[in-house]
């Protein structure tokens, strides 16, 4: 048999090393360097365990801080009213009145115009509607005498949650001593007490804190939300299955790959300018409406889904595609029905972490007008609304010490939907993950 | 000189290896291959590959690694579409007709010309929808019970049937490696294909499950044609009829499998299927 190619010839063996290499392990420098590589190990996970509990304790120290100052806008201070309706009133809607003269009932011996005004101011100025919307509700308690809990003024609720110093005199407190003196006669006969404050969900903004909720913001948020899901979710899903299917890898997709990865980098109140030039300045849409906000923000995710998804499916094995495509079913059913569904729960996530930094962002919206002071809860996409950060930008400009609280609160219902929808992204995560 | 592969070939339990060789003539060709170049972008993988492949049996692609043998394979079935600057000439005809032709779409060639690959990929679906999959988008089974049929029967074939039946709602991934490989030849038979390429099947299998895939291949034989990739000699000596042997893009002979290992008449086969170099 003759020999085939010349290089196919098998090679010399190494020579076998000298021993004195072989015995190196057991020398004193191997036992030493040894040494100095388990030190360095121990050093790298200290700091790596120092590193994680300073992060830790960062987090702990915020949480703390928000939740200690925000907790307790949760409850709202109301004073215990034996409200005579009296028809002739109810008629005249003087519904004031009606509370004025039951409270003036608890405090008989006060009879001069100033302290009927000091007991006036004990009252939220928003007590008479309250007692209104009940009348309309339930017609039938007119001309009855009824025990209501009313809401107090945010002067009181604030002296009950001890945010006043009752050891300052009256000028530097901040609050004259007949309120404190007149609350104190209440808290005396029980007809003063803290309930759950149910105004800071279902209320929108107010210039009086006991009347301001988040409930406009929240259906702000998610209105301008679901115009953001509506259109970045199917556009950037389909660009990226687009981009990492079906197109061809030319200069033109490379070019297009860099600017999708620039823009996501892209500062958010850019957006908010492109905003307010092209869909107010050019299309006339309508100012603070969630329409535009959802907009703004779908272009602003738009990027951040494109490149999770990409990421997601080039993660999905080619062997699958190959088995789809070996079989006879096309490119387009192999990415529906194999590649798309094993790339979802990426998707999924890249997709909720957008929608969480849109829910979070301000910039942008603030361009487009919705930063403004908005009462009424939002009942459609192109209603005036605010969403929950710029709500609470706006509340943490306020004076009154009830926003301080109210502030924090907002920041921790905040918090609460960013934890709830990445819970959901982990659930869907979870629901969607099979393995191959 | 390659005792051992001549040994195997005498030990073969199939008796009828000749008759199906030599009595009843030369069977017709499948597909046949002229001329077949393949370039990935300026490298050129294949050289001019003149192949014909018969109709029933089951012809090897033996070579060296990187000689193209699966880059032949996948030119069968236009799996090479999927790979960017993948470049093919020359002349592919299944029955006489050009699979690179304008009347050919590659999704009707792949459902006619089956494929399994190296490592078994059964998707991550449950066994059933695995098998039911093809035939649900070619819409070979009208109805449930058709489907249920086409599901049992590709099973049966498979020689998957019996360890199964009980589990079909199982995921096709929960199966055993063997397992997942005979899932996966079913899953390319439910599609009731004419000719099933194979890239190395049993490559990533256990001795004990070669030898149930290679049995399967040799009972496939009867119904459809078959072109196998493998590395391992003994394997292309035990189920195929005819063996090409491919050396550096370029394809060195092709005979019927008992000559080419015993009777080689290139010196380049010789010394791969004699183990001097591969």
């Amino acid at each position: 048999m003759t020999d085939l190619v010349e290089h196919e010839a098998r090679p010399a063996p190494p020579p076998a090393p000298p021993a004195s290499l072989k015995s190196r392990h057991r020398s004193e420098a191997f036992a030493r360097r040894l040494r100095a590589r388990h030190a360095a190990e121990r050093r790298f996970r200290l700091a790596g365990a120092a590193a994680v509990g300073l992060a830790a304790l960062m987090l702990v120290l915020l949480l703390g801080s928000i939740v200690s100052k925000g907790y307790s806008a949760f409850w709202e201070a109301r004073i215990r009213l034996e409200v005579t309706l009296d028809p002739a009133e109810v008629a005249d809607r003087n519904y004031n009145a009606l509370l004025r003269r039951a409270l003036y009932a608890q405090f008989p011996q006060v009879t001069d115009r100033a302290g009927k005004r000091t007991l006036n101011d004990l009252l939220s100025s928003g007590a008479p509607y309250e007692l209104e919307a009940m009348v309309v509700k339930d017609p039938a308690i007119v001309g009855t005498t009824r025990t209501l809990w009313v809401r107090a003024d945010d002067e009181i609720d604030q002296l009950l949650k001890g945010h006043y110093r009752r050891d300052l005199p009256e000028a530097e407190r901040g609050l004259s001593d007949a309120k404190v003196a007149a609350a104190d006669a209440l808290l005396a006969s029980a007809a003063l007490a803290q309930g759950f404050n149910t105004t800071l969900f279902t209320a929108g903004d107010s210039r009086e804190p006991e009347q301001a909720g988040v409930g406009g913001a929240i259906v702000g948020s998610l209105l301008t939300l679901l115009v953001t899901m509506a259109l970045s979710v199917p556009v950037g899903v389909a660009a990226a299955v687009y981009l990492e299917e079906f197109a061809p890898k030319t200069r033109w997709t490379d070019l297009i790959e860099v600017n999708i990865n620039n823009l996501a980098a892209v500062p958010s109140i850019i957006f908010g300018l492109l905003g307010l030039a092209v869909f107010l300045g050019f299309f006339g849409m309508p100012r603070s409406a969630p329409l535009v906000g959802g907009l703004v923000m779908a272009l602003m995710t738009l990027p951040v889904i494109i490149i999770a998804s990409r990421v997601a499916l080039k993660a999905v094995p080619p062997s699958i595609r190959e088995a789809a495509l070996g079989i006879g079913a096309s490119p387009l059913q192999t990415v529906l029905h194999h590649v798309l569904p094993l790339a979802m729960p990426g998707i999924l996530t890249g997709t909720i972490i957008g929608m969480a930094r849109a829910l979070g962002e301000t910039a942008p919206l603030l361009m487009i007008g919705m930063v403004a002071f908005i009462v009424d809860v939002p009942h459609g996409l192109t209603d005036s609304a605010t969403v929950l950060p710029v709500q609470i930008y706006m509340w943490a400009d306020s004076p009154e010490r009830a926003f301080t609280e109210r502030t924090s609160a907002a920041i921790l219902i905040l918090l609460g939907f960013l934890i709830l929808m990445n819970g959901l992204a982990v659930i869907l995560r979870k629901m969607f993950e099979r393995r191959w | 000189m390659a005792t051992t592969i001549q040994t195997q070939l005498k030990l073969r339990p199939s008796g009828d290896r000749r008759a199906d060789q030599r009595g009843d003539g030369a069977p017709a060709n499948k597909m046949t291959a002229r001329g077949v170049a393949v370039f990935y972008g300026a490298k050129q993988a294949l050289k001019g590959i003149d192949l014909d492949i018969p109709e029933n049996r089951v012809l090897a692609l033996i070579g060296p690694s990187g000689c193209g043998k699966s880059t032949f394979l996948r030119c069968l079935n236009r799996m090479n579409d999927t790979i960017d600057g993948c470049r093919v000439e020359g002349r592919i005809a299944l029955d006489g007709e050009d699979v690179y032709g304008k009347t050919i779409d590659a999704v009707q060639l792949r459902a006619r010309v089956g494929m399994v690959f190296q490592k078994p990929n059964p998707f991550p679906k449950s066994i059933y929808d695995n098998i039911a999959y093809g035939p649900r988008i070619h819409g070979l089974a009208s109805g449930r019970d058709e489907l249920d049929e086409v599901v049992q029967t590709s099973l049966k074939r498979a020689g998957l049937w019996a360890e199964v039946k009980d589990r079909l709602r199982e995921p096709g991934t929960s199966l055993s490696g063997g397992q997942q490989q005979r899932l996966c030849i079913a899953r390319a038979i439910a599609v009731s294909p004419e000719v099933i390429l194979m890239d190395e099947p049993c490559s990533a299998l256990d001795p004990i499950a070669t030898a149930h895939i290679e049995e399967l291949i040799d009972e496939l034989r009867a119904n459809y044609t078959i072109v196998i990739v493998t590395h391992n000699m003994q394997q292309a000596a035990r189920v195929s009829q005819r063996t090409a042997f491919f050396h550096l893009g370029e394809m060195v002979e092709c005979d019927d499998t008992e000559d080419i290992f015993t009777n080689p008449r290139d010196e380049r086969t010789q010394g791969y299927i004699t183990g001097r170099y591969g």
